[in-house]
């Protein structure tokens, strides 16, 4: 066996990249299928309500299509994100073990955390993206601002560690579906991606800015429209606070094993 | 020869259920130290407390002196853990989830590169280096998870159940892997309920049950504690076990009875547990 000793590479944001390696590998494999899925569910979200549904102009004075494409990408970082998350790290808790591997080796808890959410980050920013690409070149409306780059990011990272804290949480893939079905299929459709939420009841718009999504779309929105509506800041705060609770949360079940 | 791996009064309880019941026993550098005892005894709960990947409820487990509890991931170091069940990420080849291991533990690439080539050819892995996991077959799976858990040069390797579902000839191969491993210098904790196993490869075996460890030592020693010889009789349609020390005891104990039909033989480690527990080793809690 070999006796030469090696200096080992145990810095934070090594063990970040080292914990995500593996699920990047998994991403390299998969490309194409996972190219597919992350561009496919928003495509037929901007067809179906940009273009089969509503036209002409919004009461903020742009096209639907400027109004909905931010609300698209904000939903594409929720699906695209929560999903690729979620999955991966189920299957590899309950079905091949390897996830208590990885726990098992000396690994910062944080540094965790953070890694397992690189993969739903990456595949977030891919959707996010090329939707936002396609949207430059259908709205002119719209502009590409560092802003919206920022808040992009920050909502794929809140719900990569939305998938996380929900993976861990599963029991088996039965209670992840419920999961999608209770929290992620409504946040979907109700929180401003594709009206905006004060045209709701007041009632309706407290449950709603219960959720991260909201925070999300009117962050995205206000970014891509800057010359429409004033970034609510409040909503960027409101976000961090998402991001800072979920990682704790994530932080809490792994240091005291409860998953 | 020193203790690796020292446990004093180890309980973990799953809310009023207790798992591992106040335990305390060490294990020597170098040694292979067997676990035995019945499904859900709490073997492999005390090797996920050992291995920090259960929270305990109380006592104390050191690894090379090092504090699990305190000190994870120091702790976490020493260790090298091949779990019951096989624990491969099955969307990565053999070569990616060896990177991904040894970048666990923080291996630069020369390191690990050096490494994964070293031992996939001591466990004969080469071929299958670039194949998905699952184009192997379990025997192989078990040899290459073992080259993950050796990766980055554990002093201890727990291996929980590692023949458990493969056939005899895997379970053999693995039985020569387990023991070059031993002879190498690394310590190694089996957990088993297979008997035969613990008496070919282990220096010491406890035997746990109902989550405490009811005797420990080396497997000539309890089978001589329990007596060398057997003589297995029929006695109202039950089969009836006698214990002697010498063989001319057990013949005179067959005579004596008129035991036409007795079988005598040398004692087993299964005899030995049955003796001490009441139960075979398959039985379930």
């Amino acid at each position: 066996m070999s006796e030469t000793v090696y200096k080992r590479n145990t810095g934070f944001f090594h063990q970040v990249y080292h914990v995500a390696w593996s699920d990047l590998m998994f991403m390299r494999h998969n490309f194409l299928n996972i190219l597919i899925m992350t561009v496919m569910s928003p495509l037929l979200y901007l067809i179906a309500f940009g273009y089969g549904l509503r036209t002409g102009e919004t009461s903020i004075g742009v096209s639907y299509i400027a109004f909905v494409i931010p609300g698209i990408v904000s939903l594409s970082s929720l699906t695209s994100s929560f999903a690729s998350t979620s999955t991966r790290v189920n299957v590899q808790r309950l079905y091949y073990k390897s996830f208590d591997e990885m726990m098992m080796c000396p690994l910062n808890i944080s540094a965790i955390v953070l890694g397992k959410s690189m993969l739903g980050l990456v595949r977030g920013l891919l959707g996010c993206f090329l939707m936002y690409a396609l949207g430059l070149f259908l709205a002119p409306d719209l502009q590409l601002t560092p802003l919206a780059v920022i808040c992009i990011c920050l909502s794929c990272m809140v719900f990569s560690m939305l998938g996380l804290l929900a993976a861990m949480l599963a029991k088996s893939h039965q209670s992840m579906a419920t999961f999608n079905s209770l929290i992620i299929l409504p946040m979907t459709f109700l929180c401003g991606t594709f009206f905006s939420v004060d045209d709701l009841d007041t009632v309706f718009q407290v449950i709603l800015y219960c959720l991260p999504l909201t925070y999300s779309s009117s962050c995205i929105r206000a970014a891509c429209l800057p010359d429409v509506i004033d970034f609510p800041w409040w909503c960027l705060a409101a976000m961090i606070v998402f991001a800072i609770v979920f990682f704790l949360i994530n932080h809490y079940l792994l240091k005291t094993r409860k998953i | 020869m020193s203790d690796i791996i020292e446990i004093n009064n180890l309980t973990k309880k799953f809310g009023d259920k207790v798992a591992v019941d106040g335990i305390t026993f060490s294990v020597h550098e170098g040694e292979l130290f067997g676990f035995l005892g019945p499904n859900g005894a709490g073997k492999t709960t005390t090797v996920r407390c050992v291995s920090t990947l259960t929270n305990i409820t109380s006592g104390e487990v050191l690894v090379n002196g090092v504090d699990v509890t305190k000190h994870q991931i120091d702790a976490k170091q020493y260790m090298g853990v091949i779990q019951q069940q096989i624990s491969l990420d099955k969307d990565l080849t053999i070569r990616e989830n060896m990177i991904s291991h040894a970048m666990y533990h923080g291996m630069g690439k020369k390191e690990r590169e050096e490494r994964i080539k070293e031992l996939t050819e001591y466990f004969s892995l080469g071929e299958y280096l670039d194949k998905p996991v699952d184009a192997l077959s379990g025997g192989w799976k078990k040899r290459a998870a073992i080259v993950c858990a050796m990766l980055h040069q554990p002093r201890v390797l727990f291996l929980d159940e590692p023949t458990s579902g493969l056939d005899i000839n895997a379970r053999r191969l693995l039985w020569d892997v387990v023991k070059k491993l031993n002879q190498s210098g690394t310590t190694i904790i089996l957990t088993t309920h297979y008997i035969e196993e613990a008496q070919v490869l282990c220096d010491r075996v406890g035997i746990i049950d109902h989550g405490k460890i009811i005797a420990l030592d080396s497997p000539s020693v309890l089978i001589e504690r329990t007596g060398k010889m057997c003589v297995e009789s029929m006695v109202d349609k039950k089969t009836q076990y006698k214990y002697f020390q010498h063989m001319a005891d057990a013949q005179k104990y067959i005579s004596d009875n008129n035991l036409d039909d007795a079988i005598m033989r040398r004692t087993t480690l299964e005899d030995v547990f049955v003796e001490l527990t009441g139960k075979s080793v398959g039985d379930q809690r």
